[in-house]
């Protein structure tokens, strides 16, 4: 077993300290050190996006980060989302628009639609489409989906303009 | 005031409205309970060792160095399981199935040993280092071979038996032969027929594939004697009789949780060797052990679905009616018949081939086999083996209507069960219960300008350009179901629901059904709301916990709502009755002068001598009720269903095929559902495009490939096909509303019908864009790669 290893960063605006062996992945390591067990495991090949956490203003699958990567990183994952209670656009949206059934990757997409609407304020169709292609639902057809980031993107926008 | 009426009846959120769902407060926070979110103090991490071979024989197994591996508990092999007997399970399909590999493996990835370890990581490692000595055996890939004399005989522990649950066997690699209908009465009309038509259809080995795998935790309480398992599990009532028969544990002292699971499909359904081999292990060791399967064990080993090897026949008249039907198909159950299927009905539901067509004479025919595959198989969103039924007849009545030159629409027409006609028993002995067909598609041809499209097809074929139309017509089985004739182990698939009606009027109801994404905790709510005329928002659902529920079967088979629905309706109406009684004691009239208005019984004639549910819910815990009445507004149903449900469709594809490299653009889908009484219309949307998408994947990309040594060529996301929200084709949805006659609510179900109907819709359009070239069909899935190897055999991919 290799040596152990310090690790600190910014979990959802809180410092995190970890002791963790190398090959440790950042999805256990937020999933079983740190009782975020907001995003999921689906596929461990990247392929699922149901861990999908953003990292650094990217959106990572945790998957397949190991958490040494991590040393100093910002990461966000679902559970920082509705800070003081109150909920992100998209939580909202993906409840009023039906975009979600089994629930397990929506952690995933809303992370996943978060940096989407950071990156492009009022997306197209294709563009949510295309940007939502590394998340998988087995549940909704993503028609719902996609209606549901529109809406928080239209949500989003007025909020900012007002 | 006919407007305080519509405002009441409005409050309560019944059936009908699009409520919101209960469910989603929790996931959009990532506050769901998902078995892997589990984490008991002390607990433990088991990891499976799989066999790299598809069929060998077991020489050794050395466990000393990944005892050695830090972090290794322990390691379990079959003899480890044998003294308690364990080291064998019961299966569903009335088999039995090694837990853990006893003296062979019969499947690649095959359970052989548990390795207990205080983390994922050590358990891995350990699973690692366990060292297994096979020698290889000939293994047998395609079950079209596996009756083969010389065959090598895959299952030794059970050579000699000559049957296993469902009639004699002719061979050791044979599991049953089921059939039904008139054989020679169906051979005869095919002799003298002006037309028939044959295919070879095939419907691949699959997987249903929901985003979380399978697993569990699994703490026995050595001091109490109880044990509690959070499991994946879509019937957990069933699944704790067979932890019961399995473990000897009195049932009453097991617990089985399901929590919140993440899509299941059907895989979901079986008791698999992880989970008993984790509950031993809990056993012995008297600490908790979580077991989760990776992506690939998923793929691997767990829930197939299909590899039916389908043959279609039809023989009609020359203007394409339909005279007879016959259907046969060679299953292949991989190496232990674990296939979930209700005792009488080894081949599932596959009789109702004959579809929403009005056929006189049909036989059906089914050989099961063993192969050296992983074993199974499960409904992949779908009742059992109704895909494969549907399919036949779907891609079936399309080859005889390219015979003989008449419209695919217009064949469909010609041989419908027409709306007087219902009930409707077909010729192999299912009591279709209602139905509309003729109006669905023409509702559905008008809404796409079917006629347009067929014009627009012409002129694109004179430019030898390449699109294609399909249809989809199809009647669907669903709510498993009449107690006569449907059991699994013995026990019936009835379905329960239990509410308690609190002094304040809110209530709180317990199913034995178990919801997998399909929203139960807000439709079933609603169902009771209409019923009681209490607000849906002051109704809480609860399942899964065996504990808690009363017993059922389960969710699968899209009979939650017309099993576990109609008990919940039921139930309802016992609180009804007895609410009334009570009604009428606080208004003093008869129950006779009393008529119920929403949320309240008021005396005829005079509507403002009324009595509110709620006000009848604090009564019936006063002492102001009728002499010699309980106290109380409780009530359980236990429902037996009359009949099936009949839900039914009529889609259209529409794709435009690009000749030089193979690749399909879905064009337009238009999907008609008719499920009935209609609960939540904005869930039912939701699950007819998630059943078209999973339709989606069959039809166009999903195999599960092996090579001739039994090898797996593609168990990861990385190969198996999962469509993504680019290639997924945008959806439209229509309705019809034909109630079920027997079901309390009118309900039918409809979460299945999509994936069911959707799958031939897909191939109809593919084939039909090269129907006139000859091509008559086409197996599944259409993959890019497959529709060009088609243009090129056909040459028109030259430039």
């Amino acid at each position: 077993m290799a040596k152990k290893q310090a690790v600190s960063f910014k979990l959802n605006g809180k410092e995190v300290d970890v002791v963790v062996e190398p090959r440790e992945l950042l999805i256990h390591t937020l999933r079983e050190r740190l009782q975020h067990t907001g995003p999921h495991i689906g596929c461990e090949t990247s392929h699922c996006g149901a861990c999908t956490v953003d990292m650094n203003g990217m959106s990572v699958k945790s998957c397949t980060v190991l958490t040494v990567q991590c040393d100093g990183a910002e990461l966000l994952t679902i559970e920082g989302f509705a800070p003081g209670g109150e909920l992100h656009a998209l939580q909202e949206a993906f409840h009023l628009d039906h975009a979600l059934q089994c629930g397990y990757c929506t952690p995933g997409m809303i992370t996943r639609a978060y940096r989407l609407l950071k990156e492009i304020p009022n997306p197209t169709e294709e563009e949510i489409r295309y940007w939502m292609a590394g998340n998988l639902c087995r549940c909704t057809g993503y028609q719902n989906i996609v209606t549901a980031v529109q809406s928080a993107a239209k949500k989003l926008s007025a909020k900012a303009a007002a | 005031m006919p407007d305080d009426k519509l405002a009441r009846e409005q409050k309560l959120e019944g059936m009908g409205a699009s409520r919101k769902r209960k469910e989603d407060a929790r996931f959009i926070r990532g506050q769901g309970s998902y078995v892997d979110d589990i984490k008991l103090p002390g607990m433990l991490f088991g990891a499976i060792v799989r066999s790299p071979y598809a069929h060998a024989r077991i020489k050794s197994i050395n466990k000393e160095n990944a005892l050695k591996v830090p972090g290794v508990v322990a390691v379990l092999t079959a003899d480890d399981l044998k003294p308690v007997k364990l080291h064998w399970m019961p299966t569903l399909g009335g088999d039995v199935q090694a837990v853990l590999a006893d003296k062979k493996v019969c499947f690649q990835y095959q359970e052989v040993a548990f390795v207990l370890a205080q983390d994922r990581y050590a358990a891995a490692d350990g699973a690692d280092a366990v060292e297994v000595e096979y020698e290889e055996l000939p293994p047998i890939v395609d079950p079209r071979k596996a009756m083969a004399k010389d065959a090598p005989i895959i299952r030794e522990d059970i050579a000699d038996k000559d049957s296993v649950g469902h009639g004699p066997r002719t061979h050791p690699n044979h599991i049953f032969t089921w059939d039904a209908g008139d054989k020679d009465g169906t051979d005869a009309v095919f002799k003298s027929a002006a037309v028939t038509v044959r295919e070879e259809i095939l419907n691949p080995r699959v997987h249903p594939c929901p985003l979380e795998t399978c697993g569990c935790v699994a703490s026995f309480d050595k001091v109490r004697g109880q044990l509690t398992v959070y499991l994946t599990s879509q019937a957990p009532h069933l699944v704790r009789t067979v932890v019961a028969m399995l473990s000897g544990i009195p049932e009453s002292k097991i617990r089985i949780i399901g929590g919140d699971i993440g899509g299941g499909f059907g895989n979901k359904v079986p008791v698999y060797p992880g989970y008993v081999a984790a509950i031993v292990a809990s056993i012995v060791t008297g600490v908790p052990v979580k077991w989760i399967e990776s992506r690939i064990d998923n793929i691997s080993t767990t829930g197939f679905a299909r590899d039916y090897h389908g043959v279609g026949e039809l023989a009609a008249d020359k203007d394409g009616r339909i005279k007879a039907l016959r259907f046969t198909a060679i299953a292949d159950h991989g190496a232990f018949n674990s296939h979930v299927s209700a005792t009488k009905f080894p081949a599932g539901l596959f009789s109702i081939c004959t579809g929403s067509y009005a056929i006189p004479k049909a036989y059906c025919r089914v050989d099961a086999v063993y192969t050296n595959k992983a074993p199974g198989g499960v409904a992949y969103r779908c009742s059992l083996r109704v895909t494969e039924a549907v399919y036949l007849i779907e891609r079936m009545i399309d080859v005889l209507a390219q015979k003989l030159g008449i419209d695919k629409a217009e064949i469909r027409r010609r041989n419908f069960v027409k709306a007087e006609q219902f009930p409707y028993t077909t010729a192999l002995g299912w009591t279709l219960d209602s139905g509309n067909y003729h109006v669905a598609l023409e509702k559905v041809l008008k809404a796409v300008d079917y006629e347009g499209l067929r014009k627009e097809q012409a002129a694109k074929r004179a430019k030898g350009e390449l699109m294609g139309i399909g249809i989809s017509t199809f009647t669907e089985i669903v709510g498993a179901g009449p107690n006569k004739v449907c059991d699994i182990l013995g026990i019936s698939l009835f379905d329960s629901c239990d509410i308690r009606v609190n002094p304040t009027g809110s209530a709180i109801a317990r199913l034995g059904t178990m919801s997998q994404g399909q929203g139960h905790a807000t439709t079933y709510a609603q169902i009771i709301a209409s019923e009681l005329g209490l607000p849906s928002e002051e109704i809480q659902i609860e399942e899964g916990d065996t504990d808690k529920a009363p017993y059922g079967a389960g969710t699968w088979g899209s009979r939650s709502t017309p099993v576990g629905g109609a008990a919940a309706a039921r139930a309802a109406r016992k609180i009804k009755e007895k609410a009334k009684k009570i009604a009428a004691h606080l208004l003093e009239v008869g129950e006779g002068d009393l008529e119920w208005e929403v949320d309240r019984f008021r005396v005829k004639g005079n509507p403002s001598a009324f009595k509110t549910m709620k006000d009848i819910a604090m009564a019936a815990h006063t002492s102001n009720i009728p002499d010699g009445m309980e106290k109380g507004l409780d009530a359980t149903e236990y429902y037996d269903p009359p009949n099936m449900t009949f839900p039914f469709g009529a889609y259209v594809c529409v794709v435009d095929i690009e000749k030089y490299t193979g690749e399909t653009k879905v064009r337009r889908f238009y999907a008609l559902d008719d499920c009935g009484t209609r609960i939540n219309p904005m869930i039912i949307e939701g699950q007819i495009h998630g059943g078209l998408t999973e339709a989606f994947a069959v039809a166009m990309g999903q195999a599960i490939p092996f090579d001739e040594s039994g090898n797996h060529l593609g168990n990861s996301l990385m190969d198996y096909f999962l469509p993504t929200a680019v290639e997924t084709p945008k959806w439209e949805t229509d309705f019809t509303v034909t109630p079920s006659p027997h079901h309390p609510i009118g309900a039918k179900g409809v979460a299945e019908s999509p994936h069911v109907g959707g799958i031939p819709c897909f191939s109809n359009a593919i084939v039909d864009a090269f129907a006139h070239l000859g091509v008559t069909h086409m197996d599944m899935p259409h993959t890019s790669f497959r529709v060009w190897q088609q243009c090129k055999a056909l040459g028109l991919n030259k430039r």
